[in-house]
């Protein structure tokens, strides 16, 4: 590799941070990943949980920390900060401090024998400060990399120079007390600040007793409590007597959209999450009873709508509606909690066991200090200053940020930000890309010898373990034919168990291992590295998936779940005797992109790759680049999108990269990652390494309210439309929410249409202050910033009126006047008003030819027609399909900014496969026994890739034989069905080892 | 679900076995992109069904070959799942339309066999479809669990009981 290779320097190591650091490295770039704690992994690492799928937080995490730090072109640097940034981009001079951690990186082995001979006992940062920690640590078990590091603040020897009993006991001699601050000076082209966000003080908020009532707790607290590996081991108890609770109350909105406390803000995610808590805590806690107290519920996101309704319907939460808990007393006997909270108007009283607040987001904690060291301005609630139109760009040039620094976000917008940084910073170093010669590594040979397997058996914290008897499954699996050794691990995923797999496959000289966790979709590809790291061949593992397809399907029935789970393990240890080695044959890329859509997303994505040098054909359905923004008149940060979008046309337009297809529609797509052939309406085939999807959404057209009857009844877009002809004749103004979203056709939430609709509110109001505006609704849900408008438009008097969910606004004609009646749910009334003009606020529907696009990409659609991403919280722009990427509403609706840092994270994905010099092909892939094949020729029509061709065999060209193509394969399996001869084979999955596998399961088990 | 006619199966077992009600065996060959998919969303949504099946995973549902369902009877399976993507969803374009036309032929040689062709069943569950692999799992032990065990089970059984026994 050339040592002028470019760089980026990565400031902050949460899940934003390693996202983009991990894009950068795929793109051929040297990343500097700084963190200043022991180990990066951020707050995501402390969550038990994620929503929408509750899919467990370590557990998705883990495997991306291990690869940041195993990367080859990362730089991992925690313990780390800098301290000045001179120069400009992309010639930037960045010194780093590496603080001391007294502990050397090389000689620990991680293996905690300090930690528990310290004595010196310190609140645990990690857990909340719930727990103690010692002040030689590792701030959590899955910490990355693993390696402890002493806490110079409260160390005995560095303090008062006594104690030194950490350095007597290490075995590996890691231990140096005399460890200095090293400075180095870095040159990078770019850089990118993730440094995450700080939680509000609850002390703030003197009402609600927390730090005084003992079960009073924070939402990150509480996060810890539902965590297996956290204090009480996911049992939800009260701190005050450590008795399981049975009514607990979650507030909302604890220093958010709260004016006393400066924070006018809504911090976006507190909604979902504190549903999260209280569907968790319940299913931890048999009879538990949550209750949340609200004011919006603001489930915005993609299927966030349906886990609300399954929360309050399946899962029995109480919900208290525009409900703001006025103040907290405590009963000094039962240390039950009273909450006073106003219900209709009223005030109310309610006893509780229990008090979870739910925090707002604010900026991390040295946000001001970091503003000046990088020299980027901040807002002035203190977040990194950013533009609608370039939400991913900070005040200086070259300097970008990601994540929850820019305002409070969750983790698939940050993750898909963090792949929009990445693109953004590369293209000042495009011309300096480096790619590693890959390491030939020394694999041991195993053919032909007696099979010798190893076993890994997973708690998966209390996942796997709070159902199955892990022990005795272990037990079990130690009497299996060529089982040399098995064992169980608390999660088998985490950095240290990795490098314990390595060094007991050294150690046992495994030629087979099976890990029994979860399911290899998400894992297999973690534990195959460690494998190749080991020198075996990754192909010689096996998955048993006993967490989400035995441990969570069968929680009341432990018996036979363990069984189950045994009976899993001895298939998965059946096949792997028969397994081989496998290897990947290298294949050319095209390297150049297709981008389908040519609205702000898809001219945002072509952009991107434009400007590293690639090629670009985007591709656009009508006769004019734009989308659904050039109907748009209204103003984000003081310019019309309209104009944004019209820029943009401007900018592709003249972009030698870009060939620019209009009237253009997809007929087929062939090939595979890295080698599409996107066939369009003209003939023309189009060669691309990669495609994105950026087709985008349609607004919904109404049916009801008298639409299209009453030219008085007008949606919003067209409300612009005539505000921007003149002066509106109208005096008295409806607007009506949610047509079209959040019923029984369009079950989910469009998140657009409240902060529009109070944004043309508002525009109406002042360009006629006597204008009477309502906004009947059901919640307004102005996350993030957004909130502002919300505060302003009630300054300016506009009249918001809640209506209950399942009950809109009628609108009927008397005589010739509209009129319209609602019921206020404040008022606990109905209300009737004739208004001059009715404006709907309509809601966003998938584009209709979603279907077709997605059958010829081959990708899924969500239950709502949206395009369905590879993993909701992790992959946001990624499909399942290698190669295809997803931007902008065609992936659910959403504001501008965030569909350009979606449209620059699906560019810099896309950029991971082009801008490689090759590709590998898949391992498991139809290979042919010539010695059996004769020719017959029946798999070559089952082939749905064309990947077989029947040739005469060159050593007797009497008779005919079947080859395929490695590359065009994609390892179906489907011509080895239907071979007759038994010459067709599944590498990986070969019929034998199938075979294998189903005898196992149906032996008679002990 | 078509409701079961197996009144082909000879003198279908109605002994249960003593130890206290019959627990069917079923194998679930599920395609790697929808089924599998769906299974475990079926575990992240904690939906909860019966223990009874074990699920093989294959990259497509015409990887199934005919061998592994008849496999899997002669070895003891009560009924046998292929669950794939659905129609026109198939990941590998068209595999589920060939599993479709494998499956209903397998089925007639079932019933050659003496087994009621309802102890294998094709169905489509989709990688969002979480419910839908609970209730077709649901569903199907129940139909096994009325249809009884295998006879190719008590057949094959090493230790055949004499008079409790059926005879075919």
């Amino acid at each position: 590799m050339s040592e002028k290779t470019g760089a980026v320097m990565v400031v902050g190591g949460g899940i934003s941070g390693v996202q983009t650091a991990l894009d950068l490295a795929e793109s051929g770039f040297r990343v500097y990943l700084i963190e200043k704690t022991p180990s990066i992994g951020g707050v995501m690492s402390q969550l038990d949980k994620t929503f929408p799928t509750n899919d467990c937080s370590m557990c998705i995490l883990s495997p991306k920390l291990v690869e940041a730090a195993r990367h080859p072109m990362i730089n991992l640097m925690t313990m780390s900060e800098v301290v000045d940034v001179s120069g400009e981009a992309p010639d930037f001079k960045v010194k780093v401090r590496h603080n001391p951690r007294y502990v050397s990186m090389d000689k620990c082995v991680g293996c905690g024998i300090c930690a528990e001979k310290c004595p010196v006992k310190v609140p645990n940062e990690y857990d909340a400060n719930l727990v103690n920690r010692k002040a030689i640590y590792i701030p959590f078990a899955q910490a990355v990399p693993l390696k402890y590091s002493i806490d110079a603040t409260k160390c005995l020897k560095l303090t008062k120079g006594r104690c030194g009993l950490c350095e007597k006991n290490c075995p590996a001699g890691a231990i140096n007390y005399e460890d200095k601050a090293v400075e180095e000076t870095l040159d990078v082209g770019a850089i990118i600040l993730a440094p995450g966000f700080s939680t509000f003080d609850a002390r703030l908020k003197k009402e609600y007793g927390y730090g005084l009532y003992p079960n009073v707790v924070t939402s990150l607290e509480f996060e810890r409590f539902l965590s297996a590996t956290g204090p009480y081991g996911g049992h939800v108890v009260r701190p005050s007597d450590q008795k399981t609770p049975k009514k607990v109350a979650f507030l909302q909105c604890v220093g958010s959209r709260d004016e006393k406390v400066g924070n006018t803000y809504c911090s976006s995610v507190c909604c979902m999450y504190a549903m999260k808590q209280a569907i968790i805590a319940g299913e931890h806690t048999a009879g538990l009873e949550p209750h949340i107290f609200f004011m919006d519920i603001r489930a915005v996101g993609k299927e966030f709508e349906d886990y609300r309704n399954r929360a309050e319907k399946e899962y029995g939460i109480t919900m208290h509606r525009a409900s703001r808990v006025a103040n907290i007393i405590e009963d000094p006997e039962t240390k039950n909690l009273i909450l006073r909270y106003s219900a209709n108007g009223d005030v109310a009283e309610e006893e509780f066991d229990m008090v979870v607040l739910s925090l707002g987001l604010e900026p991390p904690k040295g946000a001001s200090a970091l503003g000046k060291i990088f020299d980027v301005n901040l807002n002035r609630f203190g977040f990194a200053g950013t533009n609608v139109y370039s939400p991913l760009t900070s005040s200086r040039p070259g300097v970008f940020v990601t994540g929850a620094f820019a305002a409070p976000k969750d983790i698939p917008t940050s993750v898909a930000e963090a792949s929009g940084a990445a693109a953004k910073a590369g293209a000042y170093i495009a011309n300096k890309r480096g790619h590693l010669e890959e390491a030939k590594a020394e694999e041991l040979a195993v053919e032909g010898q007696e099979p010798r397997i190893g076993v890994f058996v997973c708690d998966c914290g209390i996942n796997i373990k709070g159902t199955v008897d892990v022990p005795s499954v272990v037990d079990y699996v130690k009497t299996l034919p060529n089982v040399v050794f098995a064992e169980e691990n608390k999660y088998s995923c985490s950095a240290d168990t990795q490098a314990k797999i390595k060094e007991i496959i050294k150690r046992e000289n495994l030629n087979r291992v099976v890990v029994a966790s979860c399911t290899p979709r998400t894992h297999e590809a973690l534990f195959q590295s460690t494998l190749k790291e080991a020198g075996l061949n990754p192909y010689l593992f096996e998955m048993a998936n006993i967490r989400d397809q035995c441990s969570w399907i069968h929680m009341g029935e432990p018996v036979k779940a363990t069984q189950k789970a045994k009976d899993l393990v001895r298939m998965a240890v059946a096949k792997s005797r028969l397994l081989e080695p496998l290897y990947e044959s290298k294949l050319p890329v095209t390297h150049s992109g297709v981008v389908i859509g040519g609205g702000i997303s898809g001219m945002t994505a072509a952009l991107d790759m434009a400007a590293q040098g690639f090629h670009v054909d985007l591709l656009e359905r009508t006769g004019e680049l734009g989308g659904n923004a050039m109907k748009i008149y209204h103003e984000e940060d003081g310019r019309k999108l309209r104009e944004f979008a019209k820029e943009l046309v401007t900018r592709v337009r003249n972009n030698k990269n870009i060939t620019v297809h209009l009237n253009t529609e997809v007929k087929d797509v062939g090939g595979f990652v890295g080698n599409f052939k996107v066939k369009i309406n003209d003939g023309t085939e189009l060669e691309t390494g990669s495609i994105v999807v950026a087709v985008g959404a349609e607004e919904y057209k109404p049916k009801e309210f008298l639409y299209g009857q009453d030219k008085r009844v007008v949606t919003q877009l067209e409300l612009e439309d005539q505000m921007q002809k003149g002066p509106l004749a109208a005096n008295k103004i409806a607007m009506i929410q949610c047509v079209g979203s959040r019923n029984a056709e369009a079950p989910y939430c469009s998140r657009v249409c409240c902060a529009n609709a109070i944004k043309n509110a508002i525009a109406v109001k002042k360009a006629n202050p006597k204008a009477d505006v309502y906004v009947f609704h059901k919640d307004i849900r102005t996350y993030g910033f957004r909130e502002e408008l919300y505060k302003e438009a009630g300054q300016v008097g506009v009249r918001f009126v809640r209506v209950p969910e399942d009950k809109p606004p009628m609108v009927t004609k008397e005589g010739d006047a509209l009129k319209l009646v609602a019921t206020d749910t404040i008022l606990g009334d109905d209300i009737m008003l004739k208004p001059d003009m009715v404006v709907l606020s309509t809601g966003i529907r998938p584009h209709h030819d979603n279907e077709d696009l997605a059958k010829m990409l081959k990708v899924p659609l969500s239950k709502d027609k949206y395009f369905l991403e590879a993993h909701m919280k992790l992959r946001p722009v990624d499909f399942a399909t290698n190669g295809v990427y997803l931007a902008g509403l065609a992936h659910w609706p959403k504001f501008t900014d965030e569909a350009i840092a979606q449209a620059s994270g699906a560019a810099a994905r896309a950029m991971t496969v082009i801008s490689k010099p090759e590709l590998k092909s898949e391992g498991i892939i139809a290979a042919v026994n010539e010695d059996i094949c004769d020719g017959c020729a029946i798999c070559e029509p089952v082939c749905e890739y064309k990947a077989i061709t029947i040739v005469a065999d060159p050593k007797n060209p009497e008779k005919k034989k079947a080859i395929v193509n490695e590359g065009l394969c994609k390892g179906c399996g489907c011509c080895v069905a239907a071979c007759p001869s038994g010459s067709m084979e599944q590498r990986g999955f070969k019929n034998q080892q199938i075979i294998a596998a189903i005898d196992a399961a149906l032996e008679e088990s002990e | 679900m078509s409701s079961a006619q197996h009144g082909h199966e000879a003198a279908p077992a109605a002994a249960t076995p003593a130890e206290g009600g019959f627990e069917p065996k079923i194998i679930a060959f599920c395609c790697n992109w929808c089924s599998y998919a769906g299974a475990d969303l079926a575990g992240v949504s904690r939906l909860q069904m019966p223990t009874n099946f074990l699920v093989i995973r294959s990259m497509c549902s015409a990887r199934v070959d005919p061998e592994f369902v008849l496999r899997a009877f002669a070895k003891g399976a009560d009924g046998v799942l292929v669950l794939g993507c659905h129609p026109a969803d198939c990941h590998y374009i068209g595999g589920n339309y060939r599993a479709r036309r494998r499956i209903a032929l397998l089925k007639m040689l079932l019933e050659q066999y003496g087994l009621d062709p309802d102890r294998l069943h094709l169905e489509w569950v989709s990688a969002s479809e979480g419910v839908k692999f609970q209730s077709t799992i649901k569903e199907f032990t129940e139909k096994i669990r009325e249809m009884g065990p295998s006879p190719l089970k008590e057949a094959e059984g090493e230790d055949p009981r004499g008079e409790g026994a059926s005879h075919h």
